[in-house]
């Protein structure tokens, strides 16, 4: 065990937010290095092809973002929640309810001016994931399940109705497979090729679209929310000290209601960037992983959106470049690239203090030394 | 010359860049009672935590006897015959005083004539000591006087010559107090030397033969307890000299503005913590609510500040209902009327640790203009009106922006205080104001109170410290079990007086 202490007031912002991350970060990379070299392929050639398949071109850029938005709905979720002490677990099960909630709307009310129409899926994507979040909210303020618990269940619970409802209920009878009819297409927003249209730049498909400008503003919400209003001032109180919170009046039974709604409507919106956005329709399981890479993500940026969007953006590259070296590089599957994520999520989030002390107790001699000449 | 029993060199500890011992020299005599003293933080515990093996010194040395030892954990430290009492007893409360003694200890004594032989010793040692307890007793029915005792117990079992005590008397009456040093006392006629750990002056004129103070990580003075004054060593504890008794006006007593009729309130564990009591306060008055720690204090305050649920009974502000047992108003209402509440346990209750300073300095008061304004925290303001009243409180340092666990202990306590007067409430509720604060900041405290009392607010006051009860009261109360034991004018009272009301026995 290490018997650094070092006095946290004396460590410069950038060093325990931006270094530290960067180490670990670059450890997690040279792990996985290895793991491509025993696997049998030149770990240099793969960071090269995830930096071209990432970045190298337009369309693969494109993907890079339109993955980065999903992960920025998903990790403010997480990271919501957290700033009332609450892990919800649960943004895959409510991102997949949000998706049900943008489809509803979308397909009943697709006879309104479109722009309304957007709103009103944006917000039902919001209301749908929030409700999902409520359940699992009232179960823990008022009866003391754990959120923990309920939420996990619930995702299990959410994936079992939607299939339900897309083999029973919602299914597009024309088609064998679970999935809904497609909606109108002049209510679809508008993608990324279509602007670059507008530009005169001709590019191929990609799924990036206009959802991408809504996960930037739900960064700057998120920031506003807890850390300029009296909402957001009440659901750190209640999680960093729920005696003190009642002592000053502050209800926690209310602020765990509020945060994990917030925090579920978050991750509902990510079914604004799929259905209404990407593929039109509902498909069985079209969340897809990003629920949970997404506590990762919120981890990994320090449950700050400052940091959750180059976190986003890193696990962005990582899909996107995973998916080129997987096609180019036969040794390496789609698994290698989970086990590359579970790495990062190990060194920055599980051994997030393994070279903290060290690394701050450095950087505070330096400067004090600097201080001293 | 006979060498002392213990002598430190030169000790020094630093824990990161916080120097907490500083070449500390220190001679302690055999047979002689030696007490520590200094404020909260000037590294008393620190260097004791070193002599008992807890902590390893960065350099210096530590002979006994003349000869010097290497003390590399507490087990190290016993066998050298040295013993200490911790502030917090550290006892298994489900076992008997006798499992207690040998555990840890027990070679082959758990069974048969051995633990006969052990449970002999013991007794022969509390003959000798006067100690009267009672070996098969259960730990959880003992009070805190002979929770005490048995620790003490356990380390002259083990061959203790050297006793540290850490703030022995914290948690007891007054009487027991007395039968601690009736003990003490004993001790050191029979040989054994005890260092004592303290920061009540009242305790070093009474007991010890030799003071020592350590200020600020350094000793300061070592002096013949006979040849010095209460006075000269707070001076040497604070650096300057101090008020030890607080200067108040006449009391200027209005009328009636609190009033609580017949209350009971239980505790988490739905078990009645206070009984049927009734009380009033007028503005201009200090009501002091004296008790040992335990006896319903905290569940009434809770009570009274909208915290806890009422069982039955009901409570009265400006004549006005304000809680029974169907309703009460929660803190943020009772705020806007005009009470205040200091809470007694402040890392618990009374601040968020993790925040900002300023952030600590709205609690409770966030959602006011003007520190928010529709919902929105007007960060502007907050700074100004923090900067301010920092300045105002002599808060350091004065910096809004730290976070406030980087803050001392009694400048966390002037961060709650001035949050809490700021508004300059009618009716003050006030739980151990200077519980773990350093001499300094217990002036100021102490001073601020007597403000509020002269500007006109009705103050409740609760504090375990009789000393801080009997300097700010106008009318004392006594709680014993959750009742109201006894009501006095603090004119002619005596701590004695109170002592058996507060044990309970009067």
């Amino acid at each position: 065990m290490s018997n650094i202490v070092v006095d946290k007031s004396k460590v410069p912002w950038w060093v325990s937010n931006v270094i530290v991350p960067l180490v670990n970060l670059t450890l997690a990379l040279l792990v996985s290095g290895l793991f491509v070299f025993i696997a049998g392929e030149n770990p240099i050639e793969a960071v090269k092809l995830i930096i071209y398949g990432s970045f190298g071109y337009i369309q693969g850029f494109a993907y890079t973002l339109y993955y980065t938005t999903n992960f920025i709905f998903t990790g403010l979720a997480f990271a919501v929640a957290f700033h009332c002490r609450l892990f919800n677990i649960g943004g895959e099960g409510q991102a997949y309810i949000g998706g049900l909630g943008v489809f509803l709307v979308a397909i009943n009310l697709s006879f309104l001016p479109v722009p309304i129409v957007w709103l009103l899926a944006i917000f039902g994507a919001f209301l749908f994931g929030a409700a999902w979040a409520y359940i699992p909210a009232y179960l823990q303020s008022k009866r003391g399940s754990h959120v923990v618990i309920t939420t996990i269940m619930f995702n299990f619970i959410a994936s079992s109705l939607m299939i339900f409802l897309l083999v029973d209920v919602i299914r597009d009878t024309n088609q064998m497979a679970p999935h809904t009819v497609k909606l109108p297409e002049e209510i679809w927003l508008p993608s990324f090729e279509a602007f670059s249209g507008i530009l005169g730049i001709k590019i191929r498909y990609s799924p990036l679209n206009l959802t991408f400008l809504l996960a930037i503003a739900s960064l700057f919400f998120v920031w506003f929310l807890v850390w300029k209003t009296k909402w957001g001032y009440e659901m750190r109180a209640v999680g960093h000290n729920t005696q003190a919170a009642i002592y000053a009046g502050i209800s926690p039974h209310k602020n765990i209601i509020i945060a994990m709604c917030i925090s579920g409507g978050l991750a509902g919106l990510l079914g604004v960037n799929e259905i209404l956005g990407v593929s039109h329709k509902i498909q069985a399981g079209f969340p897809a992983g990003y629920g949970f890479t997404g506590i990762a993500v919120a981890l990994m940026g320090r449950n700050h959106p400052i940091g959750i969007l180059p976190a986003a953006f890193l696990f962005g590259i990582l899909y996107q470049g995973g998916s080129e070296v997987t096609f180019e590089m036969p040794n390496i599957t789609r698994y290698m690239f989970v086990a590359v994520q579970g790495l990062i999520i190990l060194f920055s989030g599980a051994l997030e203090n393994l070279f903290r002390p060290q690394i701050e107790s450095f950087f505070v001699r330096r400067l004090n030394r600097e201080v001293n000449v | 010359m006979v060498s002392p029993i213990l002598e430190l060199t030169d000790i020094n500890k630093s824990f990161g860049h916080v120097q907490a011992n500083k070449n500390i020299n220190l001679k302690i005599n055999k047979g002689t009672i030696h007490g520590i003293i200094g404020e909260n933080g000037a590294g008393k515990s620190t260097l004791m935590s070193i002599v008992f093996g807890l902590y390893q010194a960065n350099s210096g040395s530590i002979k006994i006897n003349g000869k010097e030892i290497n003390l590399r954990s507490p087990r190290d430290s016993i066998i050298n015959g040295i013993g200490m009492v911790h502030q917090h007893f550290m006892l298994v409360e489900n076992f008997t005083v006798l499992e207690n003694i040998i555990l840890g200890f027990e070679g082959e004594t758990v069974f048969g004539e051995k633990l006969q032989k052990a449970k002999e010793d013991l007794e022969k040692l509390c003959q000798t000591y006067n100690f009267n307890i009672d070996l098969d007793a259960t730990i959880s029915d003992l009070s805190v006087g002979f929770r005490q005792r048995v620790e003490i117990l356990k380390s002259l079992y083990r061959g203790a010559e050297i006793l540290i005590l850490d703030e022995p008397t914290g948690v007891l009456t007054p009487q027991e107090v007395d039968e601690l040093f009736k003990i003490l006392r004993s001790l050191k006629d029979e040989g054994k030397t005890i260092v004592l750990i303290t920061h009540k002056l009242i305790e070093i004129m009474d007991l010890t033969s030799e003071v020592s103070v350590m200020r600020q990580g350094e000793m300061v003075g070592h002096t013949k307890t006979e040849d010095t004054s209460k006075e000269q060593l707070a001076e040497m504890m604070v650096g300057r000299s101090v008020l030890l008794r607080v200067d108040k006006k006449e009391i200027k007593k209005g009328e009636t503005i609190f009033k609580v009729n017949n209350l009971s309130v239980k505790d988490d564990l739905d078990v009645t913590r206070v009984k049927d009591v009734n009380l009033e306060i007028c503005s201009g008055e200090i009501l002091g609510i004296a008790g040992v720690t335990g006896n319903g204090q905290t569940e009434l305050l809770e009570a009274l500040s909208g915290i806890r649920k009422v069982e039955s009974g009901s409570i009265e502000l400006f004549g006005e209902k304000i809680s029974d047992q169907n309703n009460f108003l929660n803190p943020r209402m009772l705020k806007e009327k005009g009470l205040a509440h200091v809470p007694e346990d402040r890392q618990r209750m009374g601040l968020i640790s993790d925040f900002k300073a300023h952030e600590n300095l709205i609690f409770g008061y966030h959602d006011q203009e003007p520190y928010s304004k529709s919902a929105i925290l007007n960060n502007k303001e907050i700074t100004e009106y923090s900067n301010k009243v920092m300045q105002e409180y002599d808060v350091r340092p004065n910096s809004p922006n730290l976070i406030t666990s980087n803050f001392s202990g009694g400048n966390q306590q002037k961060i709650i205080l001035s949050r809490e007067l700021n508004e300059n409430p009618k009716v003050l509720l006030v739980g151990q104001p200077t519980r773990g604060v350093d001499i300094g900041a217990i002036e100021f405290i102490h001073q601020r109170l007597i403000d509020m009392r002269d500007k006109g607010a009705a103050i409740l006051l609760a504090s375990v410290e009789l000393d801080e009860i009997l300097s700010l009261s106008d009318r004392i109360i006594v709680m014993f079990d959750g009742k109201i034991v006894g009501e006095k004018e603090n004119k002619n009272v005596t701590d004695r007086e109170l002592g058996l009301l507060m044990a309970g026995v009067a």
